[in-house]
């Protein structure tokens, strides 16, 4: 079979080529680590939403909502253990208190374990709910949550309500803490990428694919549908969780709407780039999240003022023109480089991947 | 209707069930009983309920009276589910497959879901499952194109596909909605002698509705006519033949 995609030298090579740019360009281009850390988040936006979206057929308007209780679930703990967090955020917070090198540091080590769990937990008890809901009412239902979400945690006073919160500053130099977030979320997007590999070459992958193909022939074959939809969304919850942990410290300031439950911005950013990639393939969601990260921010530097009219274009013109998007493209082009059969092949067994 | 029909054991006794969608009687005072082990046919003309009462007995929709037991427990309760990880499983009229994904990745996330537990979920692919599925599409002829996509197949295919994803699921009993509807005539022989053989080599329970009285007649052991929502008549391949109510029934008399 000389499918491209299947040749183990050319797979390292992409992987060792990937690793090596992820660690180099920060150190080339110190001045973008910034937004190089913002664009490996875009990946794992982009991979934890194609999970339901793409591979379940669940498309979730509200996975955003793991973003922000993550972010706060962290900004809790890393302020709580050491501070009240009334006094704290009524004081509006950071700068007035500090933290010690070891403080901030264990805070957020304790914080994003924190963040994970309690975002698993809210899938599982949020699944429940949303998973009776099918197709256009999944999507509406899921964004009722990111967007009630928002609107109730800005009446929280102990959490800084509107005015949001600001997060514990870095103890040290702000050059080194710029890598150090950059560090976290290259490693996180790495670790979902290599966890959802796996993920979809196990049971799981086939049965989120069943569901997405026909669901009630799944119930009728005695898949466990629920269990299955209850874990793939906890998934995603897990590492959208850890995304907002590291985000909320990375921008050292969160409030409800724009930054933690930013549905009309990340939110939709996240659908879009799947969708630009080609949902349901594993490298698609990367792909289109990188391409998309990278088109927003030339034409929020080239087209200022007109950067939303441009964004909106694309998404028109994707959604419309380009649902397939460019793997879904490449792979109806070129099928058996992804060992996709096609009729009249002479086929041999066991190669499944 | 009910009465003492062949002989052995029932594994499907349904007793007095009605289901109406609501003014449209669909089942009315339905009951049957499918013998372990047997081929048991149901027939009847367009709209008499057949299918309403497939659904009903693997817990589609609930129903509105009577009792439904499968190895003498009673399921009427159950969801669709839990039914089938019971062993008791159906196959569509509109034929239903994993379109997207390919003939042995349909056959290998078909595997009996009643043994599985919670980390099965993550299991990798077996060569053992593997070998099972391939067995399996190779009896029932698809070997050749078993790397195909699924959705790709033609229709007659894409129903032996089901067929075959069935038998991987290693029910007791199997209930097959009309399996020779859109299949080739040439190939209906063939799929009667598969359909037998699973029957005796592999000791699953047969349920089939159909409408192609050749093949039932040949098929089935004990044949079941339904008109109307009602059980019209019961009885052997013969004697259902020759039944005037059922000769009637089919010619629109009724």
């Amino acid at each position: 079979m000389n499918s491209i995609m299947n040749s183990p030298v050319a797979k390292f090579a992409l992987y060792a080529t990937i690793l090596a740019l992820g660690i180099l360009l920060p150190m080339w281009f110190p001045n973008y680590t910034g937004q190089m850390t913002v664009m490996w988040m875009m990946v794992v936006f982009a991979l934890t939403w194609d999970i339901l979206g793409g591979q379940m057929g669940y498309n979730s308007l509200g996975n955003i909502f793991f973003f922000g209780a993550g972010m706060y679930a962290t900004g809790m703990v890393q302020v709580g253990m050491f501070y009240d967090l009334a006094e704290y955020n009524s004081a509006a917070g950071g700068g007035i208190f500090n933290f010690t090198f070891s403080q901030y540091f264990t805070g957020m080590a304790a914080g994003f374990v924190v963040a994970a769990i309690v975002c698993v937990i809210l899938a599982v008890i949020l699944g429940r709910l949303v998973f009776g809901l099918r197709g256009p009412y999944f999507a509406i239902g899921t964004l009722a949550i990111a967007t009630v979400v928002g609107e109730l945690v800005s009446t929280w006073e102990l959490v800084g309500g509107g005015q949001g919160m600001s997060m514990p500053n870095y103890p040290g130099d702000l050059g080194e803490a710029k890598f150090v977030f950059y560090s976290m979320m290259f490693v996180l997007a790495i670790c979902t990428f290599a966890f959802l590999r796996w993920l979809y070459g196990s049971r799981f992958g086939l049965a989120i694919n069943a569901i997405r193909d026909d669901e009630e022939k799944a119930e009728g074959m005695g898949i466990h549908t629920l269990r299955y939809k209850t874990v793939a969304w906890s998934i995603a919850a897990f590492f959208l969780g850890i995304a907002g942990a590291i985000y909320g410290n990375f921008n050292n300031f969160f409030e409800p709407i724009d930054v933690a439950f930013p549905t009309t911005t990340f939110g939709i950013f996240m659908v879009l780039m799947v969708l630009l990639g080609g949902k349901g393939t594993l490298w698609g969601p990367v792909i289109g999240a990188i391409l998309f990260h990278v088109i927003k921010e030339v034409t929020w530097t080239y087209l200022l003022n007109l950067q939303w009219v441009a964004l909106g274009l694309l998404i028109v013109v994707t959604v419309v023109y380009f649902q397939e998007g460019i793997m879904g493209w490449i792979m109806r082009k070129k099928p058996t480089w992804f060992g996709i059969r096609v009729e009249g092949e002479k086929q041999r067994l066991g190669d499944m991947r | 209707m009910s009465s003492a029909t062949t002989a052995g054991e029932s594994i499907i006794e349904v007793n007095g069930i009605t289901k109406t969608f609501g003014g449209v009687v669909a089942n009315k005072n339905i009951s049957l009983n499918v013998r372990k082990g047997g081929i048991t046919g149901l027939i009847g003309p367009n709209g008499s309920g057949k299918t309403t009462l497939f659904n009903s007995i693997v817990g589609y929709h609930p129903i509105d009276g009577g009792s439904i037991k499968f190895s003498g427990e009673e399921i009427s309760k159950f969801r669709v589910q839990e039914i089938a990880r019971l062993g008791l499983m159906r196959t569509f009229q509109q034929t239903r497959i994993y379109g997207k994904m390919n003939c042995v990745e349909n056959m290998l996330i078909s595997v009996p879901h009643r043994k599985l537990g919670f980390w099965d979920m993550f299991a990798s692919r077996d060569k053992e499952t593997l070998e099972r599925a391939d067995r399996m599409l190779e009896f029932v002829g698809l070997y050749e194109k078993r790397w195909l996509l699924a959705g790709d197949l033609s229709f007659g295919q894409q129903k032996l596909l089901e067929f075959a994803m069935a038998l991987m699921n290693e029910p007791t009993v199997l209930m097959l909605d009309e399996p020779t509807a859109g299949i080739n005539p040439t190939l209906i022989n063939g799929l009667i002698d598969r359909l037998k053989r699973a029957n005796e080599e592999f000791g699953i329970t047969l349920f089939v509705i159909e409408h192609n009285m050749r093949v039932i007649m040949n098929l089935a052991e004990h044949i079941y006519c339904l008109a109307h929502g009602e059980m019209l008549a019961e009885g052997k391949p013969e004697e259902i033949q020759n039944d005037q109510r059922v000769i009637d029934a089919y010619l629109g008399a009724h």
